[in-house]
């Protein structure tokens, strides 16, 4: 088995410069590789183009590399729980390219499975469409959209083994597995990193091969968003 | 008496079909799961990557790495599946989520609709609105059928950007429930002790309002 992994986080991190593309897993705060985005916001890099569903909020997460405006441009669907984030935009220093969701799921997917292109009916007749391709299929029109790659993905899962297999947990997983595939270097961190061998090799989520780099987390705040609950009655 | 949101939940549950999958927009349509009529089984859908949406947890059982599209915490259904972000726009765009329910800032007569951004004001981004409204078969829009200063939201055409031409099917508001058709909107139910009139004056949107317009039930 190749051994994937790295033992500190200077070395998870290693070769990352300044006006790189990053990818970075995580739904809301779900998910979102804790460990790497903290490393990478006392960096000294900047003009980063960052692919992610969200943003952070303004004190954990990519709020962090907002915050020491690290960031030049982000792609996201969705980027409402940021504070610093919205002014950054409404006032021009930050470049946003907003997507539909599911087409940056499948533009992550396709990256990662070497599609360039690919049509969806996803945002025609919107701002979304405006300079892309339109075809009918099926009666419908779709929108060309094209594969997203990035020099680092960084990604988290619960468990990953040191050939860098790795397994998520509910749904903390979203992106992770997609954007793991679309990363030139792809860095998972995980909550527990177990020898070859203990992983089943059927409840593999994210094969090792995507995976270049794999380490354990040194702690997992896992902050809550939009804590719901009921009361027993 | 208007509706309120509880009683447009309400109101769109009576929509449910039996052994369907649906997917449920934040603010008013999350509280259509509390509505579902007896004998309706549903499998509730959320775009981060969840099938079999169960109720918010017990407190002190919240999982962070259990969360709906909304990021609220929650819990499963005996028999729900988690999958990743590709795959649940999958079940979306390949039309396997059979109805959609979401909210909206406005909504034309065409059936247009637009909830994801006001210019220079508002600039959150459209999540999985846009793939949803582009694909599913059946999308309801729940809202409020004026805005805060009393002008309708129900337009003869959208003047915020649109999230998705031509797709609504219906519109359940706290006065009426109106339907998209090739001709125009429809009014189809008045809430209880609300006049044809009085949704007429709310609406700068056509309607079409053939014979008597019966009251909705609650």
């Amino acid at each position: 088995m190749i051994n994937k992994v790295v033992n500190t986080i200077d070395e998870a991190i290693s070769g990352v410069e300044s006006d790189m593309t990053f990818m970075v897993g995580g739904f809301g705060l779900s998910g979102i590789p804790e460990n790497a985005i903290e490393a990478l916001s006392k960096m000294d890099v900047f003009g980063l183009t960052c692919i992610s569903n969200n943003a952070g909020v303004d004190d954990f997460g990519l709020g962090l590399l907002l915050k020491r405006k690290q960031i030049k441009k982000m792609i996201s669907s969705y980027v409402g729980e940021n504070a610093e984030f919205e002014r950054q935009m409404l006032s021009g220093e930050l470049e946003v390219d907003l997507i539909p969701q599911g087409s940056l799921a499948e533009r992550c997917r396709a990256g990662g499975a070497g599609i360039p292109a690919f049509f969806t009916p996803a945002g025609f007749g919107t701002e979304v469409a405006e300079g892309k391709e339109v075809r009918e299929y099926n009666g419908k029109p779709h929108i060309l959209e094209l594969a997203l790659t990035a020099d680092f993905a960084f990604v988290k899962a619960w468990k990953g083994d040191t050939a860098g297999n790795l397994i998520y947990k509910g749904t903390a997983r979203n992106f992770n597995p997609l954007m793991a595939m679309a990363g030139k270097i792809t860095v998972a961190e995980v909550e527990e990193l177990v020898p070859v061998g203990e992983l089943d090799p059927n409840q593999i989520h994210t094969p090792g091969i995507f995976v270049q780099r794999i380490f354990q987390g040194a702690k997992y705040e896992k902050r809550i968003e939009q804590r719901t609950v009921r009361t027993k009655e | 008496m208007a509706l309120d949101k509880n009683q447009i939940a309400q109101r769109i549950a009576q929509e449910l079909q039996h052994n369907t999958y649906v997917n449920l927009g934040i603010g008013i349509p999350t509280l259509v799961a509390n509505y579902i009529p007896k004998g309706i089984d549903i499998e509730f859908q959320s775009e981060n990557g969840v099938l079999g949406m169960g109720p918010f947890p017990f407190e002190g059982e919240e999982d962070p790495d259990m969360i709906n599209a909304g990021k609220q915490t929650i819990t499963t259904m005996p028999g729900a599946a988690i999958f990743d972000s590709a795959t649940s726009f999958a079940m979306i765009r390949g039309q396997h989520v059979q109805l959609t329910v979401l909210g909206a800032m406005e909504v034309s007569e065409n059936g247009d609709i637009a909830n994801w951004k006001i210019p220079g004001k508002m600039v959150k981004g459209m999540g999985g609105a846009m793939d949803l409204v582009a694909s599913a078969d059946n999308i309801i829009v729940a809202m409020m059928h004026t805005n805060r200063s009393g002008e309708s939201k129900i337009l003869k055409q959208c003047t915020l950007p649109i999230t998705g031409v031509n797709c609504i099917k219906k519109v359940v508001t706290n006065l009426a429930v109106l339907e998209v058709t090739k001709d125009g909107l429809k009014l189809l139910e008045r809430a209880p002790g609300v006049s044809v009139e009085e949704i007429k004056n709310a609406t700068e949107a056509d309607l079409i309002i053939r014979g008597e317009i019966h009251e909705m039930r609650i």
